[in-house]
């Protein structure tokens, strides 16, 4: 992309037309540029399978039922079709979150009634980017503002739960009926829990100074922005988090490649496999304290899946790791007292093994 | 010119100090920096996503990293 699209026009009394006409043809050759990358995108897509087993099978000549020509296969198919299908993602979702800032986000929750406010809570935790180290001056931020507790806990369930990087990898590596089941299950834990906190009238487990704290709102979030910036928005969101999360994708590739084409088949089905009932707590139980990011899992996951795994299994693996981090639970003790914690991973907890037991009897 | 990060620490807030004190600089303005960590600092600025920047005790960017050249705009346009 070009430096043009970088800068603010200035609009300044002199030039307000010339700048005009300029940004209309500017707005022309954006969306060319758009349509030709989605159009080469798609092309390039289409050929990731057959070039995959050409590769393999013909240029390196390995038989397609040896160990080595399933794994390498399998890596050189999925490696360049999920960070495809990353990038494509990551780049709409900029663009969409740009129109959702956290200001906003709380004007519009402020006040809203409980149920209903979960529900929107939930949805707008998808498309309202933050950082995982805003977590603590969102919530002072929302709470201050009259965003009701449990409302507020549905945002802040939402946003790491629902994940783009895991709905990509999950549709990419599983197909879109998981990916839907997850993002629904997700959002239903964050509306879910939300509002249980709400009922259990939790608000005196709150630090008492995040209430003396006045947050006097500023009204940054309500800057205009143009189409260019949006899309500028869109090509950073892919930089920051493609680039943070490419070689997680890869290794995790290159790990469910080897267990693709070596590990036998149904090997994992005694350990993680439908049959076992317990798989799916202990999987809860041993992914809170781990701290990792789907991007690695995922694809992990799909070729212990592949080996006779349970997906709900190993869906509420990822969602307990994701959801429920050690790590996160520490900076919210800044705010919250041991009991609304503990609160919480417990109702968070048990929606993850609802939505484990769920998978497991659908798939 | 009072230059003010907002951010509880993490490696965005340090990534946006370097970038405002670089185009500062570039400016040859006469500035100081200030790092603001403290939760309860950054709300009263009223801001809830972080890294922010605030010149002169106005904030003028939440929960993004400027490049260099956003952040010139950004002190000369005072």
């Amino acid at each position: 992309m070009s430096n043009q699209i970088i800068g603010t026009p200035a609009s300044t009394d002199q030039n307000e037309a010339v700048s005009e006409a300029g940004f209309k043809k500017n707005l022309w050759i954006i969306f060319l540029r758009l349509f030709l990358f989605i159009l080469a995108w798609l092309s390039l897509y289409v050929f990731l399978k057959p070039f995959a087993d050409w590769f393999t099978y013909k240029l390196i000549g390995l038989p397609p039922e040896s160990h080595l020509g399933s794994a390498l296969n399998f890596f050189v198919y999925d490696t360049p079709k999920v960070l495809m299908l990353l990038v494509i993602v990551v780049f709409g979702v900029g663009i969409i979150r740009s129109f959702f800032t956290p200001e906003r986000t709380r004007k519009f929750l402020a006040g809203k009634r409980e149920s209903l406010g979960n529900v929107l809570a939930a949805l707008l935790g998808i498309v309202t980017p933050f950082c995982s180290c805003s977590a603590v001056p969102l919530f002072i931020g929302f709470v201050t503002a009259g965003v009701p507790l449990g409302v507020t806990f549905s945002f802040l369930i939402s946003a790491p739960m629902v994940n783009e990087v895991a709905l990509v990898l999950l549709f990419g590596l599983f197909g879109w009926k998981a990916a839907l089941i997850y993002m629904g299950t997700g959002l239903f834990i964050a509306m879910f829990s939300g509002w249980v906190i709400g009922k259990l009238k939790m608000e005196k487990y709150v630090e008492e100074w995040v209430y003396e704290t006045g947050a006097n709102a500023v009204d940054s979030g309500d800057m205009r922005i143009s189409f260019e910036e949006r899309i500028r928005y869109g090509i950073d969101a892919v930089r920051e988090i493609v680039a943070k999360v490419w070689p997680y994708v890869v290794a995790g590739i290159a790990v469910g490649a080897g267990i693709h084409g070596y590990v036998p088949q149904d090997f994992m089905a005694s350990i993680m496999g439908k049959g076992t009932w317990w798989s799916v707590p202990l999987a809860v139980i041993i992914g809170i304290p781990m701290y990792s990011n789907a991007a690695g899992m995922i694809p992990i996951v799909q070729a212990l899946v592949g080996k006779g795994a349970a997906l709900g299994t190993a869906l509420a693996f990822m969602m307990a790791v994701i959801g429920l981090s050690l790590p996160e639970t520490v900076i919210l003790r800044k705010v919250l007292k041991m009991r609304l914690i503990a609160t919480f991973i417990g109702i968070v907890g048990t929606g993850i093994l609802f939505v484990g037991y769920l998978f497991n009897m659908i798939f | 010119m009072k230059i003010q990060i907002l951010g509880t620490g993490c490696p965005k807030c340090s990534t946006l100090a370097k970038q405002a004190e670089e185009a500062a600089k570039q400016l040859g303005a006469d500035y100081e920096i200030e790092k603001l960590t403290d939760i309860r600092d950054i709300m009263k600025m009223g801001v809830m996503t972080t890294p922010a920047l605030a010149i002169d005790g106005s904030v003028k960017i939440v929960g993004k990293v400027p490049t260099v050249e956003e952040i010139k705009k950004i002190i000369s346009g005072i």
